[in-house]
């Protein structure tokens, strides 16, 4: 199928702002990019219930539970949007959890964190999902349209998990000193592994300058980075959290702050297996995938007993 | 021992009042028709999105073929006379 | 006992029902054997809990000192609790997941049909928002337990073991004491005896077209009515009131 006619003018169709579909014509370089991102961003989903439901039963009180449990479920939700807007690109939901319990594909690399305090709870929800979020608003606009139309719901969605998050920060530091240590340590704790979610800097970004050219990313890293500090520094100065930076500072011209160099050793050693939760949180998947196995099959053996009858009854 | 799977693959369709149509919400896995239904309901009506469900195999789904858009929508761009504006009313007609 | 006290008891032993329940089903979230299935009891959670909230706020209401339904929920000694036995038995696999759900689901459901007549409005009126949830918890269950049940020999196995080993915490589901005797006569409680009977033959019906055996009824195990527990309900409260019993006068 490929030839550059139908190259040419699959590009001339993103340029003009038109949508691909499934069915539609697309390079095969689109295809593996979109399946690489699309999934990676389908198992962030998935494995970010991990450190969150770590503290599920030891939520503080009923509405804490109640909404952490809420959060939690739209992330598996999400996760399940994404599967099944990457499974339109021809690659099925086994292959794509086999390929991350592999170590094939990726996750975002700031669940590989380990969620402490109950403070972590709100970190979480404010910087992590704050950051996705500035990812994420961005990405509705993207050329693949199941993709697009995931995103526009996981938006819709999302959008109370910033403030829940933001709200348990608040209150832990308007509560006793305990509470107050507590959030700080946390915010120590995410603050730069969360600035490392938007990726490396654009100069070293290896897949930016096609995603862009597709459309599939409409900003770059180090812009959506930027929105990101730019909106989450006041909210921490407003609540009394310290920014554990000790050089950062607003640029009076430009209205953007800028920050210390952020230690990609770090991230890069994360990425590479090395943080403190990576084996932990994929042999957690691995081990409920692989427990989950017989009842799978018992509801394929009672379908294949029963398909007559449902037939019949469809 | 069978092999393990992630079930099948279903389309769901959601109306979201009573009286508009079913739109396309997105898909889900379930192995008979009572998972699917159930599995749509706890997917995608968590925030009352919907009053009914409709769900069906995405293998039975039968698409059109992009290459054949030409064919199939382009003659339709030109049958202006199927649009009500496309007739002209003497001045100071009503209700119609 | 005035009818205070009885009613004070009788809303917290079903408060704690939904709030012990909560508490283990949302221990599976992150675990499920699929996603949409993760999904799915991460909802039956989730209605637990609210239904949890609704009665212990109402129980704190009758009490009248003023506390919230986080004071109950999370401040009380473990002998204080009077949540079933059979609802604190733990997630050993799905199948035990379910037969919990379906023996707890089909009693809840015969359960508050009734208590929706109950002269307690407050009662009566949280019966009647949560019977509709009841209802989706009960399919999901029957559903569940026939596909285990008439799935594979492992699935058939795993379902009737579970079955099994929860079934000596099922008939202190029926006991009734004096708080209930009192407040049937003012019309407030239900009577378990009817009841008693309706959810054998349900649960008969279920278990044998799931190909299930129905186990013979020896010793059942009692003792929850009086705050008497299994060793899990420690394990669970330690848990659930670690924050609020490490940092007493945090609020969060």
């Amino acid at each position: 199928m490929h030839n550059e006619h139908s190259d040419t003018h699959f590009q001339s169709r993103i340029d003009n702002g038109e949508h691909i579909e499934s069915k539609d014509y697309m390079p095969e370089g689109y295809r593996k990019h979109l399946i690489r991102q699309i999934s990676q961003h389908a198992h962030s989903e998935v494995i970010g219930m991990q450190p969150e439901g770590n503290w599920i039963t030891r939520a503080p009180s009923l509405r804490a539970k109640q909404i952490l449990l809420a959060k939690i479920q739209d992330e598996g939700g999400h996760g399940l949007y994404l599967y099944s807007a990457a499974e339109t690109l021809g690659i099925s939901r086994v292959e794509l959890i086999e390929n991350l319990q592999s170590g094939k594909a990726k996750y975002s690399s700031i669940f590989n964190y380990p969620a402490l305090n109950w403070a972590d709870i709100g970190a979480i929800g404010w910087l992590v999902d704050g950051a996705a979020i500035v990812n994420q608003v961005s990405l509705q606009r993207t050329s693949y349209g199941p993709y697009s139309r995931a995103m526009v719901r996981i938006c819709k969605e999302e959008s109370f998990h910033q403030r829940q998050g933001y709200e348990i920060m608040t209150k832990m530091m308007r509560g006793t000193k305990d509470q107050q240590a507590m959030a700080q340590d946390a915010m120590n704790r995410w603050w730069w592994p969360s600035l490392m979610m938007f990726g490396p800097h654009d100069t070293d970004s290896p897949h930016s300058s096609d995603a862009v050219k597709w459309k599939i990313k409409r900003e770059t890293n180090d812009e959506l980075r930027q929105k990101f500090i730019d909106k989450t520094i006041p909210q921490a100065e407003l609540i009394g959290l310290i920014i554990p930076d000790n050089n950062f500072s607003l640029d009076e011209k430009t209205g953007h702050y800028k920050i210390s160099p952020i230690n990609w050793d770090e991230f890069y050693r994360v990425i590479a297996g090395h943080g403190p939760c990576n084996k932990q949180r994929v042999d957690h998947h691995i081990k409920f995938h692989e427990e989950g196995a017989w009842i799978r099959e018992a509801a394929v053996a009672y379908k294949q007993k029963h398909v007559k009858k449902e037939l019949e009854t469809a | 021992m069978a092999t393990d799977t992630q079930l099948d693959l279903w389309e769901v369709f959601i109306q979201s009042k009573s009286g508009l149509p079913y739109i396309h919400a997105g898909s889900i896995h379930a192995s008979d028709n009572k998972m699917a239904i159930q599995n749509a309901r706890d997917i995608y009506t968590r925030r009352g999105e919907g009053t009914s469900i409709w769900v069906l195999p995405s293998k039975h789904i039968v698409a059109s073929n992009p290459d054949d858009n030409d064919m199939l929508f382009d003659p339709s761009n030109d049958k202006v006379y199927r649009h009500p504006t496309f007739y002209v009313m003497p001045e100071g007609a009503k209700n119609i | 006992m005035t009818t205070k006290d009885a009613a004070y008891t009788y809303t917290i032993r079903l408060g704690d029902d939904a709030l012990i329940l909560g508490h283990r089903l949302s221990e599976l979230c992150s675990r499920g054997p699929i996603l949409e299935e993760d999904l799915a009891l991460t909802n039956v959670a989730l209605d637990m809990i609210g239904r949890a909230q609704a009665l212990l706020k109402y129980a704190a209401d009758i009490e009248g000192k003023g506390k919230t339904d986080d004071d109950i929920a999370y401040r009380r000694a473990e002998i204080n609790y009077y949540n079933h036995l059979l609802i604190e038995q733990p997630n050993a696999d799905f199948a035990h997941t379910i037969a919990r759900q379906l023996f707890v689901s089909v009693f809840e459901f015969l359960f508050y049909t009734e208590l929706e007549k109950s002269r307690d409005e407050t009662l009566a009126a949280i019966a009647s928002k949560t019977i509709k949830e009841i209802k989706y918890h009960m399919q999901h269950a029957i559903d569940w337990t026939l596909r285990l049940g008439d799935g594979t020999s492992e699935s058939h196995n795993r379902m009737q073991t579970a079955v099994n080993d929860l079934w000596m915490y099922t008939g202190e589901l029926f006991e009734m004491d004096e708080v209930d005797a009192q407040l049937m006569r003012d019309g407030i409680a239900v009577d378990l005896i009817p009841i008693k009977a309706q959810w054998h033959n349900d649960i008969k019906t279920v278990l044998s077209k799931a190909t299930l055996l129905i186990p013979e009824d020896t010793y059942m195990q009692t003792g929850s009515k009086k705050g008497i527990h299994t060793e899990n309900l420690g394990h669970i409260l330690s848990e659930m009131q670690y924050l609020q019993r490490a940092y007493p006068d945090a609020v969060w």
